[in-house]
């Protein structure tokens, strides 16, 4: 493993803010840690960036101990919430910063600053100031001079949250090309679960100071491991005592569970209904435009369920009687969460398709 | 300390206050002028009339006398010191007190805000009481034949105790708000502590740094009480220029005094002015001293 | 083994330098008080302040510091009533002269009003004419003080007058409430923390002050003799326990007022802060 934290802790006063965290990262992956505030994230990348100190743990960087190396010693680039660009400094003095410390040559810092700065796309803008900056270009800034100094990995905290939502998709892409092209290990963090599945390859989930599952997207997306993951990870109704739903009566004991929107299909009355004995039958409560669909909300019995409904399909209203079908759910079972299918449905597939 | 400086125009405009009373309005403001002019404008208009109202040449005696010289060369010595160290201990100290965080840091700021709370003369009587005839420290001192009471020194400590707050009480607002998010990624470059601070922390504080050594060297300019106990008034020896002003006074030597309380007022007019340009030009710059 | 490690350089240095600095210019000249009350006993304290004539100076110290800050408590709100709310000639030149008796040196400020308000001053003598004498007298006192504590009340309250949304009277307006109600009822509540404050400060500072005072105070014992004139009297005569006494009461007073205005404030953030 090219980053790896092995059993860190780190308390703050009465604060567990990290709470036995182990995982690797292989070189040249962009990882996201995702987790509500409060969940650790910002301190595992400060502690990777030496900012905090774990308290016990080890963490490494090509297999080598970092924890009592100076932090401009570790070969990391740092790219701040607020980009904390040095205000009384042109662009171009900033990303120069981390090279004119080093005492490099004049010629050569000026060489690398112009690499950087046309490759950020703001050639014409080294003698602005930040403050003469939209809130983008001070982000692409700040990744320049995060990079300036040719770091051996980039952190990233929470680095869309200062930039209005229109301009922040483009800067996902923007970043998540860049940090493909340079192939330089990346980790940043987020709240944002879309932000993390659109950018990232690898997703570190973390929750009270723990991780609850490393993976790729769509791995958590599929097999969530936790009853956190499942509801952290894509939009899901949740609903209690499963097993009186029809087809999932033998369903493992187990009390909560989860059910994503595409987990349901619902039939229009009059419709065809596939499979008659394992529907469900409900009402619809409300629906709401999505712009490329329904979102329609269901009352079957006493579960209230949330799912998608295709405008190609017949119409429907609020208080139709309608059959549901329930695919699948994540039961959750103690601190584990279990994908299960429905008996009744005589489906061969283990993991579901995408196209519901 | 009052925070005392011009107030930007309200951000709420002028809305809603146009339905007051007129003639209230301008009882109010007619009111306002007239304590203004009795407590601050007559108090001033009385030095210059007294300075200046026996001629010139009265005047420029007085100003030139040797002992006026000595005590205005004693004043500017003395508070060139206080602003000195006083600007380098803000300097630092606002830094210790913001970019760290350890235990003890409220004793710390009441430590430096202690000087504010107690009275010049109490400052005057702790030195005495260290350093005077009977004071404790006082054969320490003699071991090495040094003499601070009723002496230079003494002048310069009670200077330095009085306005000891200035620079670090105006600089540990500003710098926690700017946060160290910048010093942060600084060192995270390998800068050093003289590197941050000179490239990154110095240039976000000169306005409020330039403005509280404008305040402190008013302070320490006119500073009366603290100095007076522990100078001893000897004349042409200890006396700092409002040390002068009262012994001229006490003298019945009027129009001198006036004459000599006329560079200070200048100079504190000059000053206020300073201050004020130093508002606005931080303004000006988006970089409010506040 | 838990080891904290700062990010920040120089903190060996700073804190060196801030702790050598404020031990040598602040605590160790504190604590020769101490030595000295501890010289004196508890018992030649209680005797040296139950002196008749410091017990005066006490009384005329306190006594003239609060009215002094009354006074500017009343005109100061004024004042910045004034600054904030209305446009007139002259309004930024006297917004400038509120800060000058922060920049004036007290002796200045003392031999001035002192030459206003004697018998054949400009002031004192038409009062003189009418009996009343300003200078060598109490009133001469509150006088200086006003002077001197005049930019603490007007200058904590004008940052509020300026935050103040004119919604709160407008909403009063609307609601039928009349000039004088909106302003006892919707304002001056706004406005307490920061007068309460400014009266502390005011206070404090009148209580301290020595420059402006003797000048225009006569200073006759028992009637106006001021507290810190009774310390440097004291010292002058060698009376060290008396003098540190004195001093005692007078720091006792500044700590406790201190207190008061960092409570207020406290409590003021928390109404803000919610």
């Amino acid at each position: 493993m090219y980053v790896e934290l092995k059993n860190v802790f780190k308390r703050f006063g009465n604060f567990q803010a990290v709470n036995d965290v182990s995982f690797g990262l292989a070189q040249g992956t962009l990882a996201a840690l995702l987790g509500p505030s409060g969940s650790g994230k910002t301190t595992i990348l400060r502690m990777i960036a030496g900012l905090e100190s774990p308290d016990s743990g080890q963490i490494s960087i090509e297999g080598s101990v970092i924890n009592n190396l100076e932090p401009s010693r570790r070969g990391i680039g740092f790219v701040f919430q607020n980009y904390a660009l040095f205000r009384y400094m042109t662009v171009f003095d900033n990303i120069a910063f981390g090279l004119t410390t080093k005492k490099e040559p004049k010629a050569k810092i000026k060489e690398r600053v112009e690499e950087l700065l046309t490759l950020i796309g703001l050639e014409d803008l080294g003698k602005r100031y930040p403050a003469q900056l939209s809130g983008g270009q001070k982000q692409r800034v700040a990744f320049a001079r995060a990079l300036a100094p040719r770091p051996r990995i980039l952190l990233l905290d929470e680095p869309f949250a200062a930039i209005d939502a229109k301009v922040r998709r483009e800067l996902r892409s923007w970043l998540r090309h860049m940090i493909t092209k340079l192939k330089i290990t990346s980790i940043f963090v987020t709240h944002d679960q879309s932000e993390a599945i659109e950018v990232a390859d690898r997703i570190i989930i973390t929750n009270s100071g723990r991780v609850e599952q490393t993976g790729a997207p769509v791995e958590l997306y599929r097999s969530p491991a936790t009853p956190f993951v499942a509801r952290f990870i894509g939009e899901s109704t949740l609903a209690n005592d499963y097993r009186t739903l029809v087809g999932f009566e033998e369903a493992p004991d187990g009390y909560e569970c989860a059910i994503r929107p595409e987990f349901i299909r619902l039939f229009a009355p009059g419709e065809e209904v596939q499979f008659e004995n394992s529907v469900e039958e409900g009402v619809i409560e409300t629906m709401a435009f999505r712009g490329d669909t329904l979102e329609v909300i269901i009352r079957v019995r006493d579960f209230t369920l949330t799912t998608g409904y295709s405008l190609e399909r017949p119409p429907l209203a609020p208080g139709d009687r309608v059959k549901v079908l329930i695919y699948r759910l994540y039961a959750f079972n103690g601190d584990r969460a279990v994908l299960v299918s429905n008996k009744r449905l005589n489906n061969t597939g283990n993991g579901y398709n995408f196209q519901i | 300390m009052a925070k005392s400086r011009t107030q930007a125009p309200s951000k709420h405009g002028r809305r809603g206050y146009r339905q007051e009373n007129p003639y209230l309005r301008r009882l109010l403001i007619i009111l306002s002028l007239l304590f203004t002019i009795l407590m601050l404008v007559l108090p001033l208009v009385i030095v210059i009339y007294q300075a200046f109202g026996t001629g010139w040449d009265r005047f420029w005696a007085a100003v030139t006398n040797t002992f006026t010289l000595k005590a205005l060369y004693l004043t500017i010595l003395t508070g060139s010191f206080a602003v000195i160290f006083n600007t380098l201990f803000g300097l630092t100290a606002a830094w210790a007190l913001t970019r760290y965080s350890f235990r003890g840091q409220g004793i710390l700021i009441t430590l430096i805000d202690l000087p504010f709370a107690i009275s010049p003369i109490i400052a005057g009587l702790i030195f005495i009481l260290t350093y005077g005839r009977l004071g404790w420290a006082k054969p320490i001192l003699d071991e090495f034949n040094l003499k601070i009471v009723f002496a230079t020194p003494g002048l310069v400590l009670a200077t330095i105790f009085v306005t000891l707050p200035f620079v670090a009480r105006e600089l540990i607002p500003v710098l926690t708000a700017r946060g160290t998010d910048e010093e942060q990624a600084a060192v995270l470059m390998g800068a050093g502590f003289f590197r941050v601070f000179f490239k990154v922390t110095l240039p976000h504080i000169r306005w409020a740094l330039i403005y509280s050594v404008i305040l402190c060297t008013a302070r320490a300019m006119g500073e009366f009480g603290a100095v007076s106990v522990v100078s001893g008034h000897l004349r042409g020896k200890t006396n700092t220029l409002p040390l002068h002003i009262e012994i001229l006074y006490n003298e019945h030597h009027y129009n001198e005094a006036f004459a000599v309380s006329a560079i200070l007022v200048v100079t504190s007019i000059v000053i206020l002015t300073a201050r004020s340009v130093v508002e606005y030009l931080s303004r000006r710059e988006g970089d409010d001293v506040r | 083994m838990k080891k904290t490690k700062r990010i920040l350089p120089g903190f060996g240095l700073t804190m060196g330098v801030t702790m050598s600095y404020l031990s040598f210019i602040v605590l160790i000249p504190m604590i020769s008080l101490v030595i000295q009350t501890g010289e004196a006993g508890w018992s030649g304290i209680i005797t040296a302040i139950t002196d008749q004539r410091i017990w005066s100076s006490y009384k005329v110290s306190f006594g003239c510091s609060f009215l002094a800050a009354l006074i500017n408590t009343i005109f100061g709100t004024m004042l910045a009533w004034v600054l904030v709310r209305y446009r007139f000639l002259g309004r930024r030149l006297i917004d400038g002269l509120i800060e000058l008796p922060f920049a004036i040196p007290t002796a200045v400020a003392g031999i001035s009003l002192t030459f206003l308000t004697t018998d054949k001053g400009w002031i004192g003598r038409p009062l003189a004419e009418l009996g009343i004498r300003i200078a060598y007298t109490k009133v001469g006192i509150i006088v200086a003080l006003t002077f001197i504590t005049l930019p603490f009340v007007v200058r904590s309250i004008q940052p509020i007058l300026e935050e103040l949304s004119p919604d709160f009277e407008e909403a009063g307006r609307t609601l039928g409430a009349g000039s004088a109600r909106i302003f006892f009822k919707i304002i001056l509540p706004e406005l307490k923390p920061a007068l309460l404050t400014g009266f502390s400060l005011a206070f404090a500072r009148g209580l301290g002050e020595y420059g402006s005072v003797i000048f225009i105070a006569g200073n006759k014992p028992f009637q106006t003799e001021i507290a810190p004139l009774m310390i440097v009297t004291r010292l002058e005569e060698f009376h060290y326990e008396q003098a540190t006494a004195v001093a005692l009461v007078m720091l006792l007073a500044s700590f406790i007022i201190m207190f008061v205005v960092n409570r207020v404030q406290l409590r003021a953030a928390s109404y803000v802060g919610g």
